[in-house]
């Protein structure tokens, strides 16, 4: 840190170094846009249903307990797999709806949410959308 | 204190200290309900609780940063901030929204407070770390803004010195990348790419300039080391910090949706963000032992270094722990990504905050430091925090390597529930450390009300 090093070579370093990397990370942001479609299942968004199943998930702060894709908080189970883990949209719909509303006596217990016929159905499509798309393998098994 | 105007950091540090208590009481609160499940059920469920304490956490440290600035931008610009009205006034704002809106978490369910606070117009609340109400986070923005303004203008007019310019641009680079907190679209995988390019972007990205400028600036005063060689350091250490973070970003992009190439870009890029964390460890070390003066304020002195080797063991070697793609493979979203996640929060974040608040405390009350005593009990709050969140940090690595194990790599999986159950004595010792910390904040909140004999006499 001393003799021909300066700090206006480092500060240009830092300029330098940061522009470069910043230009790095945008072309493999643009690479990433292009291919994604292959993957991420834009498709199934036409049905409005997705977006309002998305909505309902985020109002409900449902990444506060849980992880979707692994992101979100460790205290409840995955959700990207849990349609396939319960085997149907139905035994999702089942299980939100059977939450008792004073917990479980000494456990974890989601809250009741007393969600419409509806709002079941769309946060179901959601999760089973969230299920489909390609995510390198991940998780390794189906306990998520 | 040389300029009038740095007292207005002040208030910035009181409230942020506040925050803190709030924060690890909140953080309490889940550390128990992670074994008594129905502790505080229906009335602060987990993720309420969760929201609290992250978001105390953030807007704490978001306060810690502007007191921060606040208080070294004048003095190394040389010339008094441009408006001290303006930076109380936007204090006020900002603690009133922040206890507004975990006033709203505690009193509304969730998606009520969605639905009064606008979230219809532009959804983007209910994604992790950014759950603020529309209302909050436009606050964050007009804040950050004039709280920018302010700042830069000061800078401008006085002399611009390596630290102000890397602060600067740590806190340009803060602002803007919130913006990306307002882009919520349908297509999930979109959403989760660009939700990192705030968290992820501030916390291993533009955080990092703020915490070498905080850093630098208390060195070059509790050593008195030559500006020349502080300066240097400083640059190499954002270089890197930058070089590795921007595109270490891709060790968020393996399992959501995103190619197989970002296995390798964010392999390794991130496996190489340890590097400035070990340069940061390095100056801090180095600064002290070729120290020129011996500044009475000892308790500054070894935040600075505790700064320096926790955010490398928190951010650094609990990050590389599970950052390449076969390992993340396995211990991605599992209590594994708890305990990196406290511990390098505390490491970098709150350390440095602390570190700039025991040097600039004294200052603001006329004194270059605390009395010995004083000293002695902050230093012991030192120790107990810090000792108890390397702690908290063994049981959830500990926590987590057996959840791995029992859900994710034996011959027969358990599901979620069953396999926190069988890590459950890891979660009470996790808690009964959370104690201990909470001790140790009680502590150093302590030792700012500790006063020596002979100075209570001469009072």
């Amino acid at each position: 840190m001393s003799g021909s090093f300066t700090t206006s070579a480092a500060r240009n370093i830092f300029y330098g170094g940061t522009i470069f990397f910043v230009l790095v990370f945008l072309g493999l942001t643009y690479r990433n846009e292009m291919d994604i479609p292959k993957r991420d299942r834009r498709e199934m968004l036409a049905s409005p249903q997705i977006a309002q199943g998305k909505k309902l998930w985020e109002t409900n702060n449902c990444v506060g307990c849980h992880t979707l894709l692994g992101e979100g908080a460790y205290f409840a189970p995955e959700l990207g797999n849990v349609v396939v883990r319960l085997g149907s949209k139905e035994a999702v719909k089942a299980f939100i709806k059977g939450r008792p509303a004073e917990g479980i006596p000494g456990r974890r217990s989601m809250p009741q949410f007393n969600f419409t016929d509806k709002d079941l159905d769309a946060i179901a499509d959601f999760l089973e959308y969230v299920s489909k798309i390609d995510t390198a393998k991940w998780p390794p098994n189906i306990q998520g | 204190m040389q300029y009038q105007s740095q007292a207005v950091a002040r208030p910035y540090f009181i409230a942020a200290l506040a925050l803190f208590v709030a924060q690890v009481l909140f953080g309490l609160i889940m550390g128990l309900q992670y074994v008594v499940g129905d502790f505080l059920f229906p009335h602060i469920p987990f993720n309420v609780a969760r929201m609290v304490h992250t978001n105390a956490l953030i807007v704490w440290l978001l306060m810690g940063f502007m007191g921060a600035a606040y208080y070294l931008v004048p003095e190394e610009a040389e010339t008094e901030l441009h408006s001290p009205k303006l930076a109380l006034a936007l204090f006020w704002i900002f603690l009133v929204a922040a206890g507004l809106t975990v006033l709203g978490y505690l009193l509304v369910p969730y998606a009520t407070l969605a639905k009064i606070t606008g979230n219809d117009l532009l959804p983007t609340m209910g994604r992790e770390f950014l759950e603020q109400p529309l209302v909050t986070k436009i606050g964050i923005v007009v804040v950050a803004l004039a709280f920018l303004y302010n700042i830069t203008l000061t800078v401008l007019k006085g002399r611009k010195t390596s630290i102000n310019v890397v602060l600067l641009i740590g806190l340009w680079g803060l602002a803007v990348m919130f913006l990306f907190a307002f882009y919520n679209p349908d297509n999930l995988v979109r959403d989760k790419f660009y939700w990192w390019w705030v968290v992820h972007l501030w916390v291993e990205g533009v955080w990092e300039l703020i915490l070498g400028a905080i850093l630098a600036y208390v060195l070059i005063k509790v050593t008195g080391v030559d500006r020349e060689v502080i300066d240097k350091w400083l640059y190499v250490i954002v270089t890197l910090a930058l070089v590795t973070g921007i595109v270490g970003t891709g060790h968020h992009y393996y399992w959501i949706g995103t190619p197989e190439y970002w296995q390798w870009w964010g392999s390794i890029f991130s496996a190489l963000e340890p590097i400035p964390f070990f340069a940061m460890t390095l100056f801090a070390f180095n600064m002290v032992n070729r120290r020129r003066r011996d500044h009475p304020n000892k308790a500054a002195t070894l935040w600075a270094l505790g700064t320096g080797v926790m955010a490398f063991l928190g951010a650094g070697v609990w990050g590389f722990l599970h950052t390449l793609a076969p390992v993340n493979y396995y211990t991605h979203g599992s209590q594994i990504t708890a305990a990196h996640g406290h511990l390098a929060f505390y490491g970098a974040y709150v350390m440095v905050v602390l570190t700039i608040v025991s040097y600039a405390m004294p200052m603001l009350h006329g004194r270059a430091a605390n009395t010995n005593k004083s000293q002695v009990v902050e230093m012991w709050g030192f120790w107990l925090m810090t000792v108890s969140m390397v702690f908290i940090t063994l049981f959830l690595t500990a926590a987590g390597i057996l959840q791995v194990w029992l859900q994710r790599v034996s011959d027969n999986p358990m599901p979620f529930m069953v396999a926190q159950e069988q890590v459950a004595l890891f979660y009470w010792l996790r808690a009964l450390t959370g104690v201990v910390f909470l001790i140790g904040l009680a502590v150093y909140l302590w030792s700012f009300f500790v006063k020596d004999k002979a100075q209570a006499a001469a009072n």
